[in-house]
């Protein structure tokens, strides 16, 4: 007779049926449908849909550009994350509130706003145009749509990881020894790694399923900035509600594909740093005498 | 200011009213710019049944991407009427079994009680000369036009050029596809719809000539001024109509169907047409065409029925995927 294990908090097994029942009636049951939906197509068709010109390349916008704003996002977001955390200045709250509008707007207007402001007349669209860089109705217009729809998710992930990092470990850094360059790359950065991937990988996944902001600056010309989610309304304008399924399906299972492998790179970042030592011990080794 | 506060108070009155008073209710699912016809063509119809019938009438309102509408009402939009701007919306409803199959004929006019057409909007002066539609397709004219292949105003213009090209000497469907294929070159994108394509034109200046229905350039000129741009009318173009149908299964179901025939009836009447004419769309009515024929020039058009066979036809043949606008980007 197995033992009964007690638990510190009452009612988990409550919390546990309703855990399940809300993913299962939010989440699983319209994917599930989506994909018997599509199993209505046999396997065979259902590649002839992806393997498409037109699919191929729109796959590649899509995730391409989803891509690239996410590591740029990765990158700056740490940035801002960092200062919002770090450093007192006038009008933090006011930059700190700044960086979730891109959740609140709606995406359409963001798309014509920025449309507008890189269009050849726009505010810094006249300055880029002599330059030859062209971002209104190109592929680029398109990455800079989903930089600025995702840039909350690195933020938002990043502050609290960063606010728990102590001071007092990166003193005991520079205490011991350590120049400021070894105390990010060996002390702060494996600490807030984990997070990072989290974030680029929120960034990643929203970017892809994005639609809205996008058909008004991509200019949508094919095989060149037209993206997935537009096809899959091109697939609906014909009434060709299977078409359309077969190409969310596959869509679907590339970007869980994609997120698995970041959340297996996360977990062993996560672990590798919690197995082998603690921040403190870090630190010592960190300034220990360019090892 | 007042404007806007005497507007809402109407709807609320109208809302409470419409609640209390009214004897039957319809539900007509339109497309989305035909929100300025209804809204005034409405009350129209109710005061008339009123003092025909004495009963007075609630008139519901739902709109939305012309194809987007015909998928709710197929899916349980309980609208008692379509008011639609493809036929082939339509079509789909009746290969659903929601609508007559013969529903063009139950009404004048091809079930059509207005028409616009697709037109050239240019810059003031039209300083590339562009005067039909190979002119367009020359090297170094931009064109703006919605994604033809993903809305109705895009797949108009593909279809007015296709036609265009048929027409000319020597032409057949491989030589208006490869004059299409010319024609694209110069769309430095696609927009999302038809108002984007305005205001990618208009406002941000893009291109030497935007393409689109005839109405739209009255409410360009209302939003950016009539000096700014002209009217160019091509020698040939689509007569586009907006076909209107009863939903048989959701009015016998309600009983409203005396009320809907009415309700569609009533636009081919003369308050109705000169309602459409007022809205910059051509009416039927050849009298009300003469009345407003400083907004309605002649124009040599074709309807889809005469070119292409009908519009599920145009469809299938051009922007079902392989269709012949797939083809032209495959060829690349």
């Amino acid at each position: 007779m197995a033992a009964k294990t007690h638990r510190v908090l009452p009612g988990f097994g409550l919390a546990l049926g309703y855990t399940l029942v809300y993913l299962s009636i939010l989440i699983l049951l319209p994917l599930g449908g989506m994909v018997l939906k599509a199993s209505e197509l046999g396997f065979g068709q259902i590649i002839d849909i992806a393997l498409g010109e037109r699919s191929l390349a729109a796959f590649r916008v899509t995730f391409g550009a989803s891509f690239l704003a996410a590591t740029i996002n990765a990158f700056f977001g740490l940035i801002v994350a960092w200062i919002l955390v770090r450093y007192p200045f006038p009008g933090k709250r006011f930059v700190d509130a700044l960086v979730d509008l891109p959740f609140a707007l709606p995406t359409a207007v963001a798309g014509i706003t920025l449309a507008t402001l890189y269009a050849g007349n726009g505010w810094l669209g006249q300055y880029l145009e002599p330059l030859g860089i062209k971002v209104a109705y190109t592929p680029l217009g398109i990455v800079f749509a989903l930089t600025f729809i995702t840039l909350p998710f690195v933020v938002r992930t990043l502050q609290p990881v960063i606010e728990d990092i102590e001071t007092e470990v990166e003193e005991a850094a520079a205490s011991l020894g350590a120049s400021r360059w070894q105390t990010f790359v060996k002390v702060i950065f494996p600490a807030i790694f984990p997070a990072l991937l989290t974030g680029f990988a929120l960034a990643f996944a929203r970017a892809v399923g994005e639609y809205g902001s996008v058909i008004f600056i991509a200019g949508n010309l094919p095989l060149i900035s037209e993206i997935t989610p537009l096809l899959i309304i091109s697939k609906l304008e014909q009434y060709d509600v299977l078409g359309a399924t077969a190409l969310a399906v596959v869509m679907l299972g590339l970007s869980f594909i994609l997120l698995l492998a970041v959340n297996v790179l996360q977990w062993w970042t996560a672990n590798r740093h919690k197995n082998n030592e603690p921040l403190e011990v870090a630190a010592a080794k960190a300034s220990g005498g360019g090892q | 200011m007042t404007q806007f506060r005497k507007s809402i108070t109407a709807i609320l009155l109208s809302l409470v009213a419409g609640a209390a008073l009214a004897d039957s209710t319809l539900l007509n699912a339109s497309y989305d710019v035909a929100r300025d016809v209804y809204k005034d063509y409405n009350p129209m119809f109710q005061k008339y049944w009123k003092a025909k019938t004495g009963e007075s009438i609630e008139l519901k309102q739902s709109h939305g991407g012309s194809t987007k509408q015909v998928r709710a009402v197929a899916d349980g939009l309980e609208a008692d009427v379509v008011t639609m701007n493809q036929a082939n919306d339509i079509e789909f409803l009746a290969d659903k079994g929601l609508v007559a199959k013969d529903w063009a004929k139950k009404f004048p006019n091809n079930a059509s009680p207005y028409t616009s057409t697709m037109v050239f909007i240019v810059r003031k002066g039209n300083p590339k000369g562009l005067k039909d539609w190979n002119d367009i397709a020359a090297p170094g004219v931009q064109m703006i036009i919605p994604h033809p292949k993903n809305t109705g105003n895009g797949r108009n213009t593909y279809l007015s050029a296709w036609a265009w090209a048929l027409k000319q000497p020597g032409g057949n469907d491989k030589t208006a596809q490869e004059f299409l294929g010319k024609l694209l070159k110069n769309a430095p994108l696609f927009a999302a719809g038809g108002r984007d394509a305005t205001t990618t034109f208009m406002q941000r200046r893009m291109g030497d000539v935007l393409i689109t229905f005839e109405s739209e350039a009255e409410m360009i000129a209302k939003e950016f001024g009539k000096g700014e741009f002209e009217v160019v009318y091509p020698s040939l173009t689509m007569q586009t109509e907006f076909p209107v149908a009863l939903v048989e299964k959701v009015v016998d179901k309600k009983g409203t169907r005396k009320q809907a025939q009415a309700y569609l009836e009533y636009l081919w009447s003369k308050e109705g047409q000169e309602n459409a004419a007022q809205n910059y769309l051509r009416p039927r009515d050849a009298e009300l065409l003469k009345k407003y024929a400083a907004f309605f020039p002649p124009v040599k058009t074709f309807t889809v029925d005469e070119v292409f066979g009908g519009a599920n036809k145009a469809f299938a043949a051009h922007f079902k995927d392989g269709g012949s606008f797939d083809q032209i980007y495959q060829s690349k």
